[in-house]
């Protein structure tokens, strides 16, 4: 297969380069970079006003399999990945069997390759402790050796301090970082949305942002006092931000990410009773984004990451506290940064790349992609342009549980390139 | 003038002069009440089933009574022994029940916000007889006919409520009632059980009841949950009797004639005691009894809205 990638703009934060190059790709590889490139024999892609940037990934998605498959496979997360512009994703341990052990590690990479010929990479994260329950450390090194790329309990917070401090003590022995879903349970019990007006006014059990900040301030003081690193999973309150920023001024092993809904929505949202607007940490106020956004800005936020977080239909027609947490996110995540981040001026290009892509993979250890002659193409191509409507009747995702269904965004991804296979708007080239 | 929306959800938002329209519907009810013969045909063919997810008592027998009165064909069931039990979807129940051609659903649920999405996934009239800790529109409603008749008047009075604020249905739809009545609202309790901020509502929060009974016209006095909540939302229930129970020598200090309101059921000497829950200040069992008049009055709009 030779694919010539004509006339889109390279953003690459690694090299700084920003500049028009046409891209010669044989059998995935990038054989020739430059201007005016011509290549007979090659199905020529038109790239002008697009962008072309390292492969994105997204750190933080569920991706149900071994478990419930009638939520999500890896097949079709694969799948909603790439349309959503991504070429690796790092899985989350919350399937059944939870991914305490070797073997399902093992299971989770033989589907992710067999998964559209393995255009998108699958790194899972494995369980801080064994069964997700908080008791007992999870074979940690073991599973580090046999690609687990991070722990975390996810959905179910590392509860026991002490548990905590011995999770980061050892991982850090092979550079792994412990991924906490920040949240104290105690104070959360039947909690379905953000403490506050909104809650006070629906009647429904408040979820206070405190509670994420205790559990950030505890956590960053362990990794301080282990050497272990730390990354807070989708930070929600702008008290946590401001924990992260001072951890990291201090020197602190300390990491964070937001999602797309975290910077696009409000708490308001709620007085719906719409079930796509239940996730957890729950959405909050306009001023928690605004303290979102200056995050993202002056790098205390690194990585964007959606919780892609699928529920079959059925699952979330409920009333609103029988629903289960969560929305998908794979599909409208390149959107929706486009859309409130790029456009509304709070990110450049280059700094949307860096949190989508470099940034991710830096915290997870993963190899930095090089787009050079020679390299492996691992490259995401977007049109910052685009206006478009969600739709999410043609989600490649087996799940719709969006609140973003009639959202008009401008930007899109309209392809991925990755390991020799490319997924170009709605069909896949190989 | 009909009423704006199809079903009674809640007080939140709820015009004024659909408000005035069911207060003032429900005086005729009411007289209605007083006669030998307390049936009226208004409601004649029409089937109302009422889904109660939750306890009750009072509020079921009150809403049965009212369709009964008006004629209509009535059948319902509380939740267990129901489908519910069996792990049947609240979607699928009201549809199963609806599909037997029923005209209007009164339903009580644990859930805060069941109603509103009820009435998203089925055509009859939906009645909201409690949602979770968010709304009790018919009580409140009640509420309001109990403190006109009484005191003749909403507008310029003030209310105050006090108990578990945050746990209330009744305290919130109160609120959004009496506001839009222009009445002034205080809500009274201690600070674990007051919601935050609950202020931007237009209430004042008030910690002191003995500060707050010299300044209000009527108080509405909240149920407390004992096993649920001593220990927790308060120390200890001889506690919050001493901090917040109305007494006799309470009122007599604040040296006032209020109005006394109890959704009930009451908890004796706990949230208020005997010698005020049986005296003249009084209008509990009033209130049980306009509740009647009232479910008349919102059953009757909704049915013959159309």
């Amino acid at each position: 297969m030779q694919i010539l990638l004509k006339g889109g703009r390279l953003i690459d934060p690694v090299t700084g380069r920003d500049e028009a190059v046409d891209f010669h790709v044989v059998h995935g590889r990038i054989e020739r970079m430059g201007q005016n490139l011509s290549a007979p024999a090659s199905q020529v892609i038109d790239l002008r006003g697009k962008v072309v940037a390292p492969g994105f990934f997204d750190m933080h998605v569920h991706f149900r399999e071994p478990g419930f498959e009638y939520k999500e496979t890896i097949e079709s997360g694969c799948a909603a990945a790439a349309a959503g512009g991504f070429t690796g994703v790092a899985c989350m341990p919350n399937t059944n069997p939870p991914i305490d052990d070797v073997s399902v590690i093992r299971f989770i990479q033989a589907r992710a390759r067999a998964a559209l010929n393995g255009l998108v990479d699958v790194h899972p994260i494995a369980a801080v402790t064994a069964g997700r329950k908080g008791e007992h450390l999870s074979p940690l090194a073991e599973l580090a050796a046999a690609g687990a790329v991070g722990f975390s309990d996810d959905g179910d917070p590392v509860h026991s301090a002490e548990i905590m401090r011995r999770a980061l003590e050892y991982s850090a022995m092979f550079d792994r970082p412990v991924i906490q879903h920040a949240q104290d349970p105690s104070m959360t019990k039947g909690a379905v949305m953000h403490e506050g007006f909104v809650a006070t006014t629906l009647g429904l059990a408040g979820w206070p942002d405190v509670a994420e900040e205790i559990m950030v301030v505890r956590d960053i003081r362990l990794a301080e006092y282990t050497g272990g690193r730390y990354h807070v999973a989708h930070v929600s309150a702008a008290s946590s931000v401001d924990h992260v920023r001072k951890a990291k001024a201090r020197g602190a092993r300390v990491s964070c990410e937001v999602t797309p809904h975290h910077f696009t929505l409000t708490d308001e949202v709620v007085r719906s009773y719409d079930t796509n607007t239940k996730m957890n940490p729950p959405l909050r106020t306009a001023t928690d984004i605004e303290a979102i956004k200056e995050g993202l800005k002056d790098g205390t936020i690194d990585a964007i990451a959606t919780d892609h977080a699928p529920h079959s239909f059925d699952e979330k027609e409920v009333e609103y506290s029988a629903a289960p947490f969560g929305i998908v996110g794979l599909e409208t995540a390149v959107g929706l940064t486009l859309t409130e981040l790029f456009r509304k001026n709070v990110l450049s290009l280059h700094e949307i790349v860096r949190k989508l892509s470099t940034n991710p993979r830096r915290i997870l250890r993963l190899p930095e992609i090089r787009i050079e002659e020679g390299e492996m193409a691992n490259l995401t191509m977007l049109d910052p342009n685009a206006e478009w409507v969600v739709d999410p009747t043609v989600f490649r995702s087996r799940s719709r549980n969006t609140p973003f269904g009639g959202r008009k965004l401008t930007g899109r991804p309209v392809g991925v390139l990755n390991n020799g296979q490319m997924f170009w708007g709605d069909e896949r080239l190989s | 003038m009909p009423l704006q929306s199809r079903h009674l959800l809640g007080l939140d938002g709820m015009r004024r002069e659909d408000i005035q329209l069911i207060l003032d519907t429900a005086v005729s009810f009411r007289e209605v009440l007083d006669r030998p013969i307390k049936k009226v045909p208004t409601l004649q063919g029409k089937t109302i089933v009422n889904m109660f997810f939750e306890n009750s008592t009072r509020t079921r027998l009150s809403f049965e009574l009212a369709e009964r009165r008006l004629s209509a064909d009535v059948l319902g069931f509380q939740s267990t022994g129901s489908s519910v039990s069996k792990g049947e979807t609240l979607k699928d129940t009201a549809r199963n029940i609806e599909a037997m051609k029923v005209d209007m659903v009164v339903m009580r649920h644990p859930a805060s916000g069941a109603t509103h999405y009820l009435s998203r996934v089925i055509e009859a009239n939906v009645v909201n007889a409690g949602d979770g800790q968010h709304e009790h529109p018919t009580q409140a409603l009640l509420d309001m006919y109990t403190i006109r008749e009484r005191v003749g008047r909403l507008e310029g009075l003030h209310v105050g409520i006090l108990g578990d604020i945050s746990h209330s249905r009744v305290a919130r739809s109160n609120i959004f009632g009496l506001l839009t009545m222009g009445a002034k609202v205080s809500v009274c309790g201690p600070a674990t059980m007051i919601p935050r901020d609950i202020e931007k509502l237009g209430v004042s929060v008030v910690h002191n009841l003995d500060e707050l009974l010299p300044t209000i016209d009527v108080l509405n006095v909240l149920r407390i949950q004992l096993e649920r909540d001593a220990g927790r939302l308060f120390p200890t229930i001889r506690e919050y009797h001493l901090s917040y129970g109305v007494t006799r020598r309470r009122l007599d200090k604040a040296g006032r004639d209020i109005t006394i309101m109890h959704p009930g059921p009451i908890n004796r000497d706990v949230e208020i005691s005997s010698d005020v829950a049986d005296s003249e200040h009084s209008v509990i069992l009033q209130q049980v009894l306009n509740g009647v008049a009232i479910r008349m009055a919102v059953l009757y709009l909704l049915a013959t809205r159309n």
